[in-house]
Order: structure tokens, then sequence, then C-alpha cells
């Protein structure tokens, strides 16, 4: 027993470095030796290591040795607690920063399109194929649970496209983009669609490296959603309402729902369109071209 | 059930720092605005943390409550939910807190 706290010798105290994960340890003595004052419970300023005992000092001290149960109090009393401080979604966030730079230093907008499913962000994407492809270069990864059917559709308009299958997965995470943009390796100024899994929730919380996200929102759902998933439209830059030729068929307030995504998020922009008729998608593509100029180092380039 | 995939990323980065010493203790940080409810991360807590250094370990969990400053008046008001206007009229909240998504600190 050490005799200067009354500490078991055999317990270490280990140095952890939180941004390395490096851990070094160090025996009882060795720790006084080097001048280690053991103020017990207290906050070591210099590491993130607090040496902590379940009670307090003074009386650890004037507590009987030959008290039985004070061999287990002692070792039970010498957990560690270390301090981690570490965000959780922190590995989804180191990679997506590293999409992103990789993205940008390229000049490709990228965009992650999130909406409920069947909301047409496939037909979205097809159309925009067919508008832009002579003038910029257009990839799309597709997220799905199953089946290759929405990578098949955009292939067919002629984008280059890819499926990433999650299985039971409910969202992206950054990591798959990754993968999904080594295996497309999309061109230099050119348009990416991430599109993620039909869900209004968890696709929120990840970030994938885009440089926007994107809501679709089609009139034949709830025009409450934005209040119903507040997370997700808080997260976008834009809200697309699809289906407006559908608007003389269902009840749905558009001025409502404006109204409900500015409360979530007063600087969200809104485009109305009709991906199966065309009406307002030049307003998207106006809204491509200016997010694309304006993108640090990204200058998404026509063509010609 | 995104709560699954955030109780994985915790017992993986208790796993990573642990040094292989057994966890007893795991405090973390869920803001009420975040998205994460944390019954359903108690639920899956100890399933993820079977056959790991984090198994039998207590989870706590310390939950933040939102807050917010107005952009346009600079007052700061309490958030029970991501939407929410201030006593100005204004509904241009800056979320300053219950957003928290952390690993805290472990005892081992």
């Amino acid at each position: 027993m050490c005799v200067t706290c009354g500490c078991s010798d055999k317990d270490q105290i280990a140095i952890t470095n939180p941004k390395t994960g490096d851990q070094k340890f160090i025996s009882h003595n060795e720790a006084h030796a080097l001048g280690h004052s053991h103020t017990h419970g207290e906050e070591h300023a210099d590491t993130p290591v607090r040496h902590e005992h379940l009670h307090a000092h003074h009386e650890h001290h004037s507590q009987a040795v030959s008290d039985s149960g004070s061999a287990a109090v002692m070792a039970r009393s010498h957990n560690r607690t270390i301090e981690l401080e570490k965000e959780i979604l922190g590995k989804n966030q180191l990679i997506a920063e590293r999409n992103r730079e990789w993205l940008t230093a390229k000049g490709i907008l990228a965009l992650n399109l999130v909406s409920s499913p069947g909301s047409g962000k496939t037909t979205l994407l097809e159309q925009t194929v067919l508008a832009l492809k002579d003038e910029f270069e257009i990839s799309v990864t597709e997220g799905d649970q199953e089946t290759i059917h929405d990578a098949e559709r955009i292939r067919a308009t002629g984008g280059k496209a890819l499926q990433i299958n999650t299985g039971t997965g409910c969202h992206l995470e950054a990591e798959m983009l990754e993968r999904g943009i080594k295996s497309l390796d999309p061109a230099s100024n050119s348009l990416l669609f991430i599109e993620n899994v039909g869900n209004l929730v968890c696709p929120a919380l990840f970030d994938l490296g885009e440089r926007a996200k994107v809501a679709i929102l089609s009139v034949t759902e709830g025009e409450d959603k934005p209040l119903k998933y507040p997370h997700m439209f808080r997260a976008c830059e834009l809200m697309i309402l699809n289906k407006i030729d559908l608007l003389p068929f269902v009840r749905f307030d558009v001025e409502k729902c404006v109204d409900y995504a500015r409360q979530v998020n007063p600087e969200i922009s809104v485009i109305r369109l009709s991906a199966t008729t065309g009406e307002g998608c030049v307003d998207w593509y106006r809204w491509l071209e200016e997010v694309g100029s304006s993108s640090p180092a990204a200058k998404t380039q026509r063509r010609n | 059930m995104h709560e699954l995939g955030i109780t994985r990323s915790v017992i993986a980065i208790c796993a990573e720092n642990s040094g292989g010493a057994a966890v007893k203790r795991v405090t973390l940080e869920i803001g009420k605005l975040s998205a994460i409810l944390p019954d359903a991360v108690r639920f899956c807590f100890d399933i993820c943390a079977k056959g790991t250094v984090v198994e039998g370990a207590d989870l706590e969990i310390l939950e933040i409550p939102g807050r917010g400053r107005c952009r346009l008046c600079g007052r700061t008001i309490i958030l029970s939910q991501l939407v929410g206007r201030c006593e100005c009229g204004s509904n241009d909240l800056e979320i300053i807190a219950g957003e928290e998504l952390k690993v805290k600190e472990m005892e081992v």
C-alpha cells in the first residue's frame, strides 16, 4: 500500500491523449516520484485523466486498515475517469470534411437530396439530367435500402449513376459517399447529386460532405411536414415543392407550407415545380447555376 | 432507429480510448434538440456493449436543455423544440445549446 496516500501499489495512472488516443500508464510510485500531487477527486490540470475516489480523502485516511472491506473499497475506489469530450458523430464528420475538400478542389457541386419516399426525387433527377447533360457532366449516387432501379433510371437518361444500397440502414453516411465518389470518379467542374434514402429523420444528422442539402416535398404529402420534421428542414438550404401539377386535385396549402418551412428555417429558399410536366424546373436549374458559381472554388462550368 | 448507429459509435469511442480496460461508466451529453432519444440509446446500449470492454457499464445521460438567441433583439430563450418565437415576435433564432451529442467521459 502506498504510504503517501494509502492507495494500492498495483494501481496505475493512465494518461490518455484524447486527440491521438495514445495512452501512457505510470505506476503509483512513479507518479509520486514525478511530483504527482495526488489531490484526490480533483482534476489534473495537465491531463484529461481524473484519479477518482469514491469517498473523501480524509475519511479515506481515517479508515481502519484492518477493516476487512477496506481493500475492496480501495480497489473499487481506483476507478479512473477519462474525459473524452468526443463528438459521437465525429468520425462521420471527419470523413464528410474530407469528401468536401476533395469535391471542392475538383470544382464539383455536390447536393444531398432528402425527402420522404415517393416525393419524386428520382423523377426530378431524370428531368435534370435530360435538361442539363449537354452543359454539365452529371453524376448521381442513389441511396436506397434495396434494388438498383433508381440507378438504372438515371443511366437511361445519360447520367453517370451508382447505386448505394444501405440494406437495413435508413440513411447514407459520409463513408458510403466516400466509396461512392471513388467508384463514380466524377469529372472536374461537374454536378453530383446524392440521392439519400427516402427518410425525413436520420439523413438530417449525417453530413456527407455536400455543398448543401435540398429537401423535396410533394404536394401529395401534408403541408405541415416542415413542422413535423424540423431537423430536416432546418438543415436544408432549399425546399422544392414538387408535383404542383396535382394542386387542383389535392388539399395542400402552398403558402402555409412555405410559412411552416420558414418558421423552422427563416433562410430556406423555396422552388415550386413539377418534375413530370417540367413546370417551374427552370427555377431549379437557375438555382443550381447560382449555387455552383457561388461555391468556394467550385465553379461548375458549362461544357462549352 | 438511428439511435442504434449512434450507440454503436459511442461504444466504439469508448473502446478506442479505454486502453483495453473494462469500462464501468459512460457519461453522454445529449441535447434536447438533437433528434436523439435518450431512452432509445439506453435501450440499445446493453445490446451494443455485449462482448466489448463496455459490457456491463452504467450509462449516464446528461440531457442538455435547448437555448436559442434571437438574431433580432439578442434575447436568450429556452427552447423545448427547434421551432420557437422570441418575445419580440421574431422566429429567427440561433440555437446556442441543446444540439450536443457527445461522449463526455467514462470511468474505467
